[in-house]
């Protein structure tokens, strides 16, 4: 018996449907088919309930949409967002969908770069050009986006998006003064009107509570992974973690949370059987610093074909997303919306002055993670990250924690290079 | 035997060494296929075990040799086998340099490396020495007699060479263009030194440790002492002859 080859699915008609570029798109797609195969197929003893999250890679460009375009049809709002910051329960209460559109890709970059500066941060000009050459059929679906005032090469970009997508834009403070939340809070209460005008219906309490719970669920599953994670061996690779942490973004949240837990019920006998995806031996690595959108596996990828293994991302496609819950007592929109912003004020972006809370969370996770060395990953041109990268590396020199800082893009003309440095990293852990 | 080898991006660099001591090494330019001639290059001795390192250590390792290493560690075996107080490696070689620095048991504590870019490597040297019209050893003895203060602004080579052309034809004497592109380079290399935090002693090896411009330079700049290993070019390979079946009890002599 031979099984099936893996295949990203086509739906050209739909496709056609949402005004795509279909021939460029098709393209991209057999190569995201290629890539998950040598990437993520090739990898031994995966836990079966990782299935699942295979056939959403094979769906991404199809029956995700078909869902969403179900919604869209009742004319339930769906968002297009790029940032942790933008809350996703609200969208959720109003019965629409939340999707991050964040680019994790070389392949439309060049699209960007017919305008956009070539010097700016490869996530934005990689979802800018996703619109720009009509291939992301998320992008086409969206009824607009909601950008955020976070980097300078988000905020600028926004307003040249809005050419292309109805854009609005979040302020998000810099600071987490008092003074900050109060704007903040105004914020998530524009950002409610603005979602109840596109679906004309009012979120109630009842429906605000529904979808906090239902967040706060999925949000509770991808910290039981992590904590799976932690044990050694290792249950699960890095590049499946990460795959989810991905696949979180554009997930039916309520499904995605079931399939997660089902996939960690699965960890939970592994790690009783001490039944590991790498040796015990292997080195433990945590990752931390700027996203990594779908498809940037490079690092990982780095990482675990060096024998390595991943066993943590501290980022917003990682514990960032996920690490803080909204308090699910409270009975009037008020105290909701309050509790909302409250714990979205405690995402640790390096977009905020001062951000120690980042130095200590990420000395927490590389704890709690049983790690053995950390690796900060920044984009190359995110000026926040790689600034900050200096005190976490005070930080790591001080514990004595191995460490590498790297700084990258989408491009593959840099992975020798990364190779070397992260193969003389692993060296260093195993002596 | 022990036998290291270094397959860098322009050169082939075969090290052996027997109880210890270094018997043999063989320097070549790489070819078209750098795993056959380094097979063949290594193919006269007769090897127990062979480490590879440098950017085709992988390709050596699927085709012949049992281990590999990366250059960051062969670089530090290499050098502490010169001098065991070592504490700080710079390598500048054709096309990459790197700084690494050392514990006191010998071990990588930090490293940095540039490979993206030209400018601090041998490359960026020949590049501007050819377009003075000097081979690369004139250049460095040009650059010596003079003792006038030239800079070059640009750090990337290919605005450099303009810069040179452009001061060579605006009647600045050869010999001080050549000291101000040393210049530069023992700049960007000094810079790396102190953003990693370097510790004497000071090891520097790789080709351009060959040029006694840029020792001269760098020494002067840093005010220490730079040691310059007898065969500066094979400490990565040697380090992988260190390493050679270093992982099994072997009583390989
Ligand atoms: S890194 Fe900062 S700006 Fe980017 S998604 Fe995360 S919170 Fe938003
Ligand atoms: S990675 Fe940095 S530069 Fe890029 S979008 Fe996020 S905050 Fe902005």
């Amino acid at each position: 018996m031979t099984a099936q080859p893996f295949e990203v699915k086509p739906y050209p008609e739909m496709w056609e449907s949402l005004d795509m570029d279909v021939p460029r798109f098709e393209k991209s797609r057999q190569m995201l088919g290629e890539v998950y195969t040598n990437m993520y197929l090739s990898q031994t003893n995966r836990p079966a309930k990782m299935q699942y999250f295979d056939d959403m890679v094979s769906e991404i460009f199809g029956g995700r949409i078909q869902e969403m375009l179900e919604v869209k049809k009742t004319g339930k709002p769906i968002v297009g967002t790029f940032c942790v910051y933008i809350p996703e329960e609200v969208v959720v209460a109003a019965g629409g969908v939340c999707v991050g559109l964040c680019g994790g890709s070389q392949g439309s970059v060049p699209d960007a770069e017919k305008i956009l500066p070539r010097n700016i941060c490869p996530m934005v000009k990689s979802a800018y050009g996703f619109k720009a050459g009509r291939i992301c059929p998320y992008f086409q679906t969206v009824d607009f986006v909601y950008g955020e005032t976070t980097c300078d090469a988000k905020k600028k970009t926004w307003e040249i998006l809005d050419r292309l997508v109805p854009t609005h834009v979040m302020e998000i403070p810099q600071m987490k003064n008092k003074r900050d939340k109060t704007l903040w809070l105004e914020e998530v209460h524009d950002f409610k009107a603005k979602v109840e005008d596109v679906c004309g219906e009012e979120i109630t309490t009842e429906k605000l509570a529904q979808a906090i719970r239902v967040i706060n669920n999925k949000r509770k599953a991808l910290q039981r992974l992590t904590a799976l994670r932690a044990h050694n061996p290792a249950p699960i690779s890095g590049k499946d973690a990460l795959l989810l942490e991905q696949i979180a973004f554009y997930d039916e949240p309520v499904r995605f949370a079931e399939k997660v837990n089902e996939l960690c019920d699965e960890l939970e006998e592994r790690v009783k059987n001490d039944d590991g995806v790498a040796d015990k031996s292997a080195p433990r690595v945590m990752v931390s610093g700027t996203p990594m959108a779908l498809p940037n596996w490079k690092v990982h990828n780095l990482i675990e074909t060096a024998g390595a293994v991943v066993v943590n991302e501290e980022s917003c496609i990682g514990t960032r997303y996920f690490k803080d819950l909204i308090d699910e007592n409270k009975s009037t929109m008020d105290e909701q919306l309050s509790v909302l912003t409250d714990r979205y004020m405690q995402i640790d972006c390096s977009c905020f002055t001062p951000n120690d809370d980042r130095v200590d969370q990420v000395l927490k996770e590389y704890r709690d993670s049983n790690a053995q060395g950390i690796l900060h990953y920044s984009l190359q041109f995110c000026h926040t990250y790689n600034i900050e990268e200096i005190k976490i590396r005070e930080a790591c020199e001080k514990e004595g924690i191995p460490y590498l800082s790297i700084e990258s893009d989408y491009s593959p003309e840099d992975v020798g290079q990364l190779q070397t440095r992260i193969e003389a990293f692993l060296e260093q852990i195993r002596e | 035997m022990r036998v290291g080898i270094d397959l860098g991006s322009r050169t082939i660099k075969v090290a052996t060494l027997v109880d210890g001591v270094l018997q043999d090494f063989r320097v070549e330019e790489s070819g078209f296929e750098p795993h056959r001639q380094a097979l063949e290059m290594v193919g006269s001795y007769k090897p127990g075990k062979i480490t590879a390192t440098g950017y085709g250590r992988h390709l050596a390792h699927k085709h012949f040799a049992q281990d590999v290493i990366t250059e960051i560690k062969a670089h530090a075996l290499g050098a502490r086998h010169y001098y065991p107080d070592c504490m700080t490696i710079l390598d500048v070689g054709g096309q990459d340099c790197k700084v690494i620095v050392l514990n006191q048991s010998g071990k990588v504590a930090n490293f940095q490396m540039n490979d993206k870019c030209a400018a601090g490597t041998g490359r960026f040297l020949e590049i501007m020495a050819a377009s003075l019209g000097y081979t690369i050893k004139e250049f460095g003895e040009a650059a010596m007699t003079s003792h006038q203060d030239v800079v070059i602004n640009s750090m990337c080579t290919v605005f450099a060479e303009s810069e040179v052309i452009s001061m060579k034809n605006s009647g600045i004497k050869p010999a001080d263009i050549a000291r101000a592109v040393h210049l530069s380079v023992t700049s960007r290399l000094v810079g790396m030194l102190n953003r990693i935090g370097y510790k004497e002693k000071v090891v520097f090896s790789g080709g351009v440790a060959n040029n006694p411009c840029i020792v001269k330079m760098l020494e002067e700049r840093l005010q220490i002492p730079v040691f310059i290993p007898e065969t500066p070019d094979i400490v990565g390979a040697l380090g992988a002859a260190i390493h050679a079946g270093k992982n099994e009890n072997d009583t390989l002599s």
